[in-house]
């Protein structure tokens, strides 16, 4: 048994997220190797080389791939696929563009964002919103699997996996890259942060995500938001957390003029601690959170931040 | 151009789903059930491509049970020309549906499918992806906007970092994203106008597709509970609790 885990990278470093699945593939048994797709690549598959429990690195440079087209990721995991029974990647949006075209090729039913693996063909994983959770046993020869990667710990380092180089075998596309526009920050990546900060329609304005900011400094955090505050133009898409936004689940969060509707709670209740910030009493963010403050939040920010400097942060 | 839109229905999103208690799966009786809602983004952006002039004709199409005909209506209600209800009983996997749409697709010559980037009761956000595979199209996925550019489509998508665009060949697959288009409310005209509206019927034997199911679902159970926990007096508190009692900061 042998399964293939497609790295999360931008061309320069590994993501964090790859140890992840490393994890979950180590879960099933058998031998794990790691694919890295991408251009100019060397870092990255030397780093990957060093995860713990990993047989070896498989690097596809490609022009193609320095953002992992989907046509082109379809071929490149495809060739791959007869010397393994699985295939597994994170379940972030450029997993999430080329895994279902991997399985249709392999004629083959995806399972998604799986939170557990109970063998080498039985996973758990979340639907409805995360409002139930299904065991499902793939009766599939080969299995593609995408994991939700707060639901697994990092595999470690010391590893010392052999590393070769394959052909892409990507010819002429039907898409191409055009530009990207990334919103830049120097905070955490939201679903590696562990502390999280979210604000959500109650925020009233971007200008006012300002006072959360401060706060976001002190504790290291990384900033999030509820889809009505991106909707509103507040914040950047890529800041959503929920059922279809990020899954999230640091040692804490802390949510500010959030309701709690179903598909944001779907996206944080996994989170270790979770703080709460709304000045209605009723809201249903409470039912999750360990900690409540009904609160004003444009009187209780400055203070949060105020008793924080007198703690020390 | 003709485009195609490929639509399910699903328990409606307002609804919190509840666990059999044999836990064999989530109880859909007397729930009420909608359109799912990056599918009605995906009717709109399809309206508009034909009020723009660009489509010539847009096609709904659902997978699913009789009542399934109540989401195509909603569609046509929407301003689509005409449905294909593709009938059946079973809870039908993404790759089976792919393979369902991959032949209504050819067979009303569609040149782009727009569709929802997943439905929000089984959440596996794979149709889209697999059914650009079994046609060998482009796909742009969760797509933020798009443009049609000479014989191209250029869309932006939804990322993990923000925003990213991409160009693709007609014709092409696009799934959307919450900030697609703001859907339409059906007037009353058009919903009397939609009962007129045609429908075919179809099953999947029709299109010669085996969707004999590959996951065996073992059992659906309620996720961990969370207990809500204290209310705090003030901001001093929380720092107090985050910090002494949870130690978290
Ligand atoms: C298909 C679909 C997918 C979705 N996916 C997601 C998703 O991934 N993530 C997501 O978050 N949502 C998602 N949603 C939207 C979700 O249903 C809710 O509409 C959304 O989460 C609400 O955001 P909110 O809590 O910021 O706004 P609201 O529900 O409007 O809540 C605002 C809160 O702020 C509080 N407030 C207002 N002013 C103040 C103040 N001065 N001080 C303190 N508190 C204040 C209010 O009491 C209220 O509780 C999705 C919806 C659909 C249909």
């Amino acid at each position: 048994m042998a399964v293939l885990v497609v790295a999360e990278h931008n061309n320069a470093e590994l993501k964090d997220a790859t140890h992840k699945v490393v994890t979950a593939a180590s879960q099933m048994g058998g031998d794990v190797d790691i694919l890295v797709a991408g251009k100019g690549i060397k870092d990255v598959v030397a780093a990957a080389a060093k995860i713990d429990g990993v047989r070896a690195v498989i690097g596809v440079d490609h022009d193609s791939l320095e953002r992992q087209l989907a046509e082109a990721m379809q071929i490149v995991v495809v060739n791959l696929m007869d010397g393994y029974d699985a295939v597994l990647s994170p379940d972030t949006t450029s997993h999430k563009n080329y895994m279902p075209r991997v399985a249709a090729k392999l004629d083959v039913q995806q399972i998604s964002s799986v939170t557990g693996v109970e063998s080498a063909d039985t996973f758990i994983r979340p639907i409805y919103a995360g409002n139930a959770m299904a065991t499902v046993q793939s009766t599939d020869s080969k299995k593609v699997v995408t994991v939700r990667t707060t639901a697994f710990a990092a595999a470690g380092e010391g590893g010392s996996a052999s590393t070769s180089d394959v052909d892409a075998g990507v010819g002429a596309l039907k898409s191409e890259y055009i530009s990207e526009e990334l919103s830049k920050s120097d905070r955490p990546e939201l679903t590696a942060a562990k502390v999280v900060i979210s604000g959500g329609r109650g925020m009233g304005s971007g200008e006012n995500f300002k006072l959360l900011e401060g706060i976001a400094d002190k504790l290291g955090a990384a900033m999030g938001a509820s889809r009505a505050a991106v909707d509103a133009g507040f914040v950047p898409n890529d800041w959503q957390v929920g059922q279809t936004g990020k899954a999230v689940a640091p040692q804490l969060y802390i949510a500010v003029g959030i309701s709690g509707a179903i598909q944001h709670l779907a996206g944080m209740k996994d989170s270790k601690v979770i703080a709460a910030i709304n000045k209605d009493e009723d809201a249903p963010i409470f039912t999750v959170a360990d900690y409540g403050l009904v609160a004003d939040l444009f009187k209780a920010l400055p203070e949060f931040e105020a008793e924080l400097t007198k703690a020390g942060y | 151009m003709k485009v195609l839109v490929p639509v399910k229905r699903v328990l409606d999103y307002n609804v919190k789903a509840r666990v059999k208690s044999d836990h064999s799966g989530v109880d859909l009786s007397n729930v009420k059930m909608s359109m799912n809602p990056f599918d009605e983004i995906a009717v709109e952006e399809a309206v508009r491509l034909q009020e723009a002039g660009t489509a010539t004709e847009t096609i709904v199409v659902s997978v699913g049970p009789a009542k399934a005909q109540e989401t195509i209506r909603t569609a046509l209600a929407m301003g689509m020309d005409r449905g294909v209800h593709v009938q059946t009983d079973e809870d039908l996997e993404p790759l089976a549906v792919a393979k369902i749409l991959k032949e209504v697709a050819a067979a009303e010559g569609a040149e782009l499918v727009v569709m929802g980037k997943q439905a929000i009761d089984n959440d596996y956000g794979a149709t889209g992806g697999m059914l650009a595979a079994l046609l060998d199209w482009p796909i742009g996925s969760a797509a933020n906007s798009l443009s049609l550019d000479g014989g191209a489509l250029n869309v932006v998508k939804e990322v993990d970092g923000g925003l990213q665009t991409v160009k693709l060949q007609m014709p092409a697959l696009v799934t959307t994203d919450l900030r697609l288009n703001e859907p339409r409310y059906a007037s009353l005209p058009n919903i009397m106008k939609a009962k007129r509206k045609p429908i075919e019927a179809k099953t999947p034997a029709d299109y010669g597709v085996d969707t004999a199911p590959r996951l065996k679902t073992l059992k659906v159970t309620e996720p961990a509970a969370r207990e809500a926990g204290i209310k705090v007096a003030d901001a001093a508190e929380l720092v107090n609790k985050l910090k002494n009692e949870a130690g978290v900061i």
